[in-house]
């Protein structure tokens, strides 16, 4: 398969990104440097090339329905111009990608899907039983998406919106022109900052980029690559597909009940939660936080053990940049309560860790605001 | 990027600065560039020995592990202990405060076939 480029592609190598292939893309993994790219979004802003993400639009007379029906949130709680953290399960309860939804209104919602997952996530939609009025479509080349992180996005992006920041609220989103071209931008992110996702058309891409980095520059804006992307998600505990989820893992085992609403009607992988969750407890396996007590940098794929006996693996781990330790998360065996004792193998060495509650991160213990 | 010409070279990106039987070790300015950011180091205990062609340590970016590996075989007389604790030096002075190790060299011989920084740049040319 091609790997592909995005609109942005010309405008990295210009900025002197390292660019990497990623999930079927040329994607910049860094530009200046990660650290310092990480800590801008963190101190004032980032722009970021999303446009690998992929977008699948549902629509026609009972779409919102469908979705409801194929989705662990409550999709019924969602209104008009507001999006919402869900998951895609199948009927064993296994994650076959986790979203976010924009209701646009009840005949038409778009999915923001993993790059990697788009075609999978599209065939498995695609597939699932619907009325004859529901029409699933993969939009992803209709887009390109920015994402501006930080504390400063919203004096960045004021001067080149035509709707006040302040309209925006969080999971919410709007159709809007951003410098002289149309959107839709929602208040949402993968950073735990403040922020904005711009989806435009990739031929505007260029013009949207170049106006918010000039517009950033007297906030201290940086191009921001994926390695920065990764760390900045993973201080705040967020999963990411291919890590914490995955086909073999539901979203209970991921420590996500919060986004699985056991309590709405019929949906596809719902018998499968509900016994999971049930007193005879199916969990087989569950998520942990946590740092490093000792020095090292935990990676995926390192077992986890208590008292020296393996307990499981680390799913993602690094080097916090903001909080210079080791972070990590991992699956654990369920029946493992206590976990004094907890240790990461870092080549053939146990390095004493303990868990950790989520984000790793909060402006509070950092001083920052 | 820098290549000083009083040093040798290895495949491995590594640099060796030899002062009598004594060889200071660290790693390029190529090789910094190429890991990023570096966020955590690992090196021998004084007094320990190092062969040639073998890690004697770790050094890890944010997104990589990579070994480090010995351009001599020798006693280690001296550990840069100070780089364990700053290891962004080694993004900003690779030939110099993030030095490595000191080594008593076993048998100098072992230096002949290091490259000199025209080779060595040559090489990283040939290599990308």
């Amino acid at each position: 398969m091609k790997v592909k480029k995005t609109p942005l592609y010309d405008t990295h190598v210009a900025l002197g990104a390292r660019m990497v292939e990623f999930a079927g893309w040329q994607m910049p993994v860094q530009y200046s440097g990660v650290i310092e790219e990480h800590l801008a979004v963190r101190s004032a802003c980032g722009l970021f090339d999303v446009s690998h993400m992929g977008e699948i639009e549902v629509y026609g007379k009972g779409a919102l329905e469908f979705v409801q029906r194929i989705t662990t949130n409550d999709a019924g709680r969602v209104v008009d111009g507001q999006c919402q953290y869900t998951l895609l399960c199948r009927p064993d309860g296994g994650v076959v990608d986790d979203t976010i939804i924009y209701r646009f209104n009840s005949e038409r919602v778009i999915f923001c899907v993993n790059a990697s997952n788009t075609a999978k996530a599209f065939d498995w939609i695609n597939a699932q039983q619907r009325p004859s009025t529901v029409t699933v479509e993969d939009v992803s080349s209709a887009y390109a998406q920015i994402a501006l992180q930080g504390p400063r996005s919203a004096e960045v992006i004021a001067g080149l919106i035509d709707v006040k920041p302040a309209k925006i609220k969080p999971f919410h989103f709007v159709m809007a022109v951003v410098a002289g071209c149309d959107a839709v931008v929602s208040r949402t992110g993968y950073t735990g900052e403040d922020g904005f996702e711009i989806y435009c058309e990739p031929d505007e891409a260029v013009t949207v980029w170049q106006a918010l980095m000039e517009a950033g520059r007297r906030c201290g804006i940086f191009a921001v690559g994926l390695a920065a992307r990764d760390t900045l998600r993973l201080e705040m505990g967020y999963s990411l597909y291919g890590h914490e989820l995955g086909d073999d893992i539901t979203p209970l085992e991921a420590g996500l009940d919060r986004y699985v609403r056991l309590d709405k009607p019929e949906f596809v992988g719902k018998d499968a939660l509900v016994s999971q969750k049930g007193p005879n407890g199916g969990l087989k396996k569950r998520l942990i936080a946590f740092t490093l007590t000792g020095p090292g940098v935990p990676r995926q794929g390192y077992d986890i053990t208590v008292n020296g006996a393996k307990a499981g693996a680390v799913t993602s781990g690094t080097m916090s940049p903001s909080l210079r330790i080791g972070i990590g998360m991992g699956f654990i065996d369920a029946g493992i309560k206590d976990t004094a004792g907890l240790a990461v193998v870092i080549r053939n060495r146990p390095v004493q860790a303990q868990t950790a509650t989520l984000p790793f991160y909060n402006k509070k213990m950092a001083g920052a605001h | 990027m820098d290549f000083p010409k009083d040093l040798k070279y290895t495949k491995e990106h590594e640099w060796v600065k030899l002062d009598g039987n004594v060889a200071t070790v660290g790693i390029t300015d190529y090789a910094q560039d190429s890991l990023g950011d570096v966020v955590y180091v690992e090196l021998p205990q004084e007094g320990g020995t190092v062969t040639k062609n073998e890690p004697f340590g770790v050094v890890e970016s944010v997104k990589a592990v990579s070994d480090l590996y010995s351009p001599i075989s020798g006693s280690v007389t001296e550990v840069n202990d100070a780089i364990v604790d700053t290891p962004e030096a080694i993004n900003e002075d690779p030939y110099g405060d993030a030095w490595m190790i000191k080594v008593d060299v076993a048998s100098l011989d072992e230096l002949d076939d290091l490259m000199s920084a025209d080779e060595y740049q040559k090489f990283i040319e040939e290599e990308k």
